[in-house]
């Protein structure tokens, strides 16, 4: 779905250039859900921006669908592929009033208003916001706003949908409902999900884990797999889960437990197993 | 507190007026304030006074709504009145001596003040039923669509209805920032109430320079949603709500061409 | 001491959008605590933390610090200010002057302190938040995320408040900037012995790690005031209130349900460790 191929990005001229992004090789598959974690400065939000065309490279290529992301006759095309949902609800809201606010991306692309009535009422349904449709945002809780924002870019009808911290400003309650709805999506619709976060809990939930770090891909695997080695992923400033860290320091004591745990189910029934 | 203006504000509804093409709309309600300033009876303030009545009824907007939007008017309100009062020249109903001045109420004075009060209580009532009744971004689309044949002459119509839309959208949200910025600032012992109007001004730094810094950070995180939503300025944009006229519509125009005939028959008469 | 006695609060009486945001509130905070206040969003957390330094005066109700009722209509708002400084959440957001060394002494300025006083406390609050002393004539614009939000508490701690508020401190912040806030905060409460910490936050995580003392808020209302285990140890109660509890307390309340005889009070994972740890070995000793 997304490809980069020696993709670089490079900020400052000359002798003060520096790369943000170095060299980078990446596949993401179409209908996978992948998180992408980074402290903040890691470089992740302007890898991000490289997938849908707001960033272009400096170096390398972008394909998103097999489509050259610098190719300016393709950019809108991208962009409806590759939607994009940002950190802050209140900054990426243009209208005044819910529905408006999901009609805008199909506006923009020229559709026709019969059609975009029907994408609204759609896409609203799906994050199950249908009844605020003539809200105003700045009557919405946070969470309720990120669902908004999701549903205005489900309305290009991506097939990819990058999410740059979206739970980043959001209280417990609006995160879960965020990624309940981002799930959902993944699963039932089969979108292709990027999750760019620093919350361990919301990268568990993913099939595949990327961790970026001063521009780099450190680690890229499954989040069983990445969790496990506890001590590199601390080293790029970031946690893992909580129970990930017990298991950790149980089987440092010298206790016979699977290293590969990462939510609190797998293990109550591993502890259990071996006290019952 | 600063969250509660009502500029901006819709109330969803299904009365006629609710139902009328936002570009006839926002035609009536100039072609209203041009009315006000024209008439000059008793009897056409007496038929204006009734049809801003009947128009505040059938909007089913709660009048104590409507009335609020006069408050921020106060003063401005009050002022005129009272400038008229005083400066109208015609027959003195009172006099005031202070020193060597003269004060002298009117009785054209009282009269024109009371007539252009009228008239500015009207004026924002009109407005704000057009406001409260039409949804934004039916208001800018509709201004926008009144502006359209002016681009021949290069008026930029659909920046500045999105601008209108953007600045609508984010008048709460900076509304609320400024509150919370300045009790941030205030629990560090600023003080915004106290003092010369110099020394209130200088006070103002401390919350007008974070103001100013967060509104140019949202609107370059806005400029960047937008642009990953495929805007790309007015050309070959559509729009999910059609403006169509509809028998309201109709019956707008039937109803301001009976109140301009009878306005006009009382200017004759009276 | 700060004692707030039947305190209710309601947003806008007698207007349309009349709102009652707290209700017969009642609590102590002694001397040098380290209190947390916990509660989902509009829960009214934010409201009570501003009657803590008379920005918000109570509809009925009372606050006193030190003995001194603060709603007092004669009480001097100056010094009760300067006794309890509040750093809002995203602080770095009221940063406004020229340079660091002139944001951090908006305060101490506005006290009414002379210049050499002022450097004094400008210069002990950046070094209680870990900040650059050659960094102080930079503009606080130019700073990172991080540093911009050390600025802002120097802000505030330049008061030398007896009672320090911090409204989510850790918002938006990553694992490691995280970490160094809440390290930075522990040890300023340690070192002055004297000061009372209270932070507001949605975060279990972050309050079983510092706070001695929680007040749960629940819709305008206490809903629960005691020491750190006696409340984690009511887990259910917690997240039926939308309050998302730490995953070892979920893994605690899991194993009892299974029938594993714990104590339901361990809510950090050094705890939690040494718990199983010794669960583990008594079972080796049985075999």
């Amino acid at each position: 779905m997304i490809k980069t191929e020696n993709l670089s990005c490079a900020y400052g001229e000359d002798e003060d250039k520096y790369l943000v992004i170095k060299d980078l090789n990446l596949h993401i598959e179409r209908g996978s859900f992948t998180a992408v974690l980074g402290h903040n400065g890691s470089g992740k939000s302007t890898l991000a921006k490289h997938f849908n065309g707001i960033l272009l490279p400096s170096g390398g290529k972008v394909y998103v669908d097999g489509l050259d992301t610098s190719d300016e006759n393709m950019i809108f095309k991208i962009r409806s592929l590759a939607g994009m949902v940002f950190q802050n609800p209140d900054n990426q809201m243009v209208a005044a009033m819910v529905e408006d606010e999901v009609a805008f991306a199909p506006e923009n692309l020229g559709v026709d208003p019969a059609e975009i009535r029907r994408r609204v009422d759609r896409c609203l349904e799906i994050v199950n916001m249908t009844k605020f449709a003539k809200t105003a945002p700045s009557r919405l809780s946070g969470g309720q706003k990120q669902r908004v924002a999701i549903a205005a870019v489900l309305a290009m009808e991506p097939e990819c949908i990058i999410l740059d911290e979206p739970t980043a400003m959001l209280d417990p309650s609006g995160r879960q409902e965020v990624i309940r709805t981002i799930k959902m999506l993944n699963k039932t619709k089969g979108m292709t999900v990027v999750l760019i976060t620093h919350y361990m809990e919301e990268a568990a939930e993913a099939d595949r884990v990327i961790v970026f770090d001063k521009g780099e891909i450190v680690m890229d695997d499954t989040p069983k797999k990445v969790f496990s080695q506890t001590e590199k992923v601390k080293a790029t400033g970031l946690d893992v889960p909580q129970v990930t860290e017990l298991v950790h320091a149980l089987r440092k004591e010298g206790i016979d437990l699977p290293e590969d745990i990462i939510n609190v189910q797998e293990c109550a029934d591993a502890i259990f197993e071996r006290l019952k | 507190m600063i969250k509660d203006i009502t500029i901006g504000q819709y109330i969803a509804g299904n009365s006629p007026i609710h139902k009328m093409d936002a570009r006839i709309k926002i035609l009536c309600a100039f072609y209203f304030i041009v009315l006000l300033f024209v008439i000059r009876n008793p009897v056409q303030y007496a038929v204006i006074t009734l049809f801003i009545a009947f128009m505040v009824k059938l909007s089913g907007v709660a009048l104590k709504f409507i009335l609020r939007g006069l408050k921020p008017m106060l003063f401005i309100l009050l002022f005129t009145v009272i400038i008229n009062i005083f400066m109208t020249p015609g027959e003195p109903i009172f006099e005031l001596d202070i020193f060597s001045w003269t004060l002298s109420i009117t009785k054209e004075g009282v009269v024109t003040g009371i007539y252009m009060l009228l008239r500015l209580i009207y004026l924002v009532i009109g407005t704000s039923i057009l406001t409260l009744t039409t949804s934004p971004l039916m208001l800018t689309d509709g201004i926008e669509k009144i502006l359209s044949p002016f681009r021949v002459i290069k008026v930029p119509a659909h920046e500045i209805a999105m601008m209108m839309t953007i600045a609508i959208r984010f008048i709460p949200t900076l509304a609320e920032e400024a509150d919370k910025i300045m009790k941030a600032q205030t629990a560090r012992g600023a003080d915004f109430e106290s003092g010369s109007i110099m020394r209130r001004a200088k006070a103002m730094i401390p919350l007008l320079v974070p103001l100013f810094v967060s509104a140019f950070r949202r609107a370059d995180e806005l400029a960047v949603a937008m642009d990953a939503r495929c805007y790309h300025g007015g050309k070959n944009r559509t729009r999910m709500k059609q403006m169509k006229m509809s028998r309201y519509d109709i019956y707008a125009g039937i109803v301001f061409f009976v109140l301009s005939a009878i306005l006009a028959i009382a200017m004759i008469a009276f | 001491m700060i004692r707030v006695k039947n305190l209710s609060y309601i947003y806008q009486p007698g207007m349309p959008f009349e709102n009652q945001a707290l209700y017969d509130i009642n609590f102590e905070i002694p001397d040098g605590d380290f209190a947390a206040i916990i509660g989902h969003t509009g829960s009214g957390k934010s409201t009570l933390i501003q009657h803590l330094n008379a920005l918000i005066r109570p509809t009925s109700g009372s606050i006193e610090i030190d003995g001194e009722n603060i709603c007092d209509k004669s009480a001097d708002l100056k010094s009760i200010r300067s006794k309890v400084g509040i750093v809002f959440q995203y602080p770095e957001y009221q940063l406004f002057e020229e340079t660091v060394y002139r944001d951090i002494a908006f305060g101490p300025k506005n006290m009414g302190l002379d210049e050499a006083e002022i450097k004094d406390r400008v210069y002990e609050a950046i070094k209680l938040v870990d900040f650059p002393e050659e960094l102080l004539e930079k503009s606080p614009f130019e700073l990172s995320g991080g540093q911009k939000r050390r600025v802002a508490i120097a802000g505030v701690l330049s008061m030398r408040p007896k009672v320090l508020i911090l409204d989510e401190p850790t918002a938006g912040l990553d694992p490691h900037g995280r970490d160094e806030i809440l390290g930075q905060i522990d040890r300023m409460h340690k070192e002055n012995a004297g000061m009372t910490v209270i932070f507001v936050s949605h975060s279990m995580e972050d309050v079983a790690r510092l706070a001695k003392h929680i007040i749960v808020l629940n819709h305008g209302r206490v809903a629960m005031d005691g020491e750190v285990a006696d409340i984690f140890a009511r887990g259910e109660e917690l997240e039926k209130m939308g309050l998302s509890v730490p995953q070892i307390t979920q893994l605690t309340r899991e194993l009892i349900a299974r029938g594993i005889n714990i104590r339901p009070d361990i809510y950090t994972v050094d705890f939690a460790k040494n718990i199983y740890k010794e669960l583990f070995c008594a079972r080796e000793e049985k075999k």
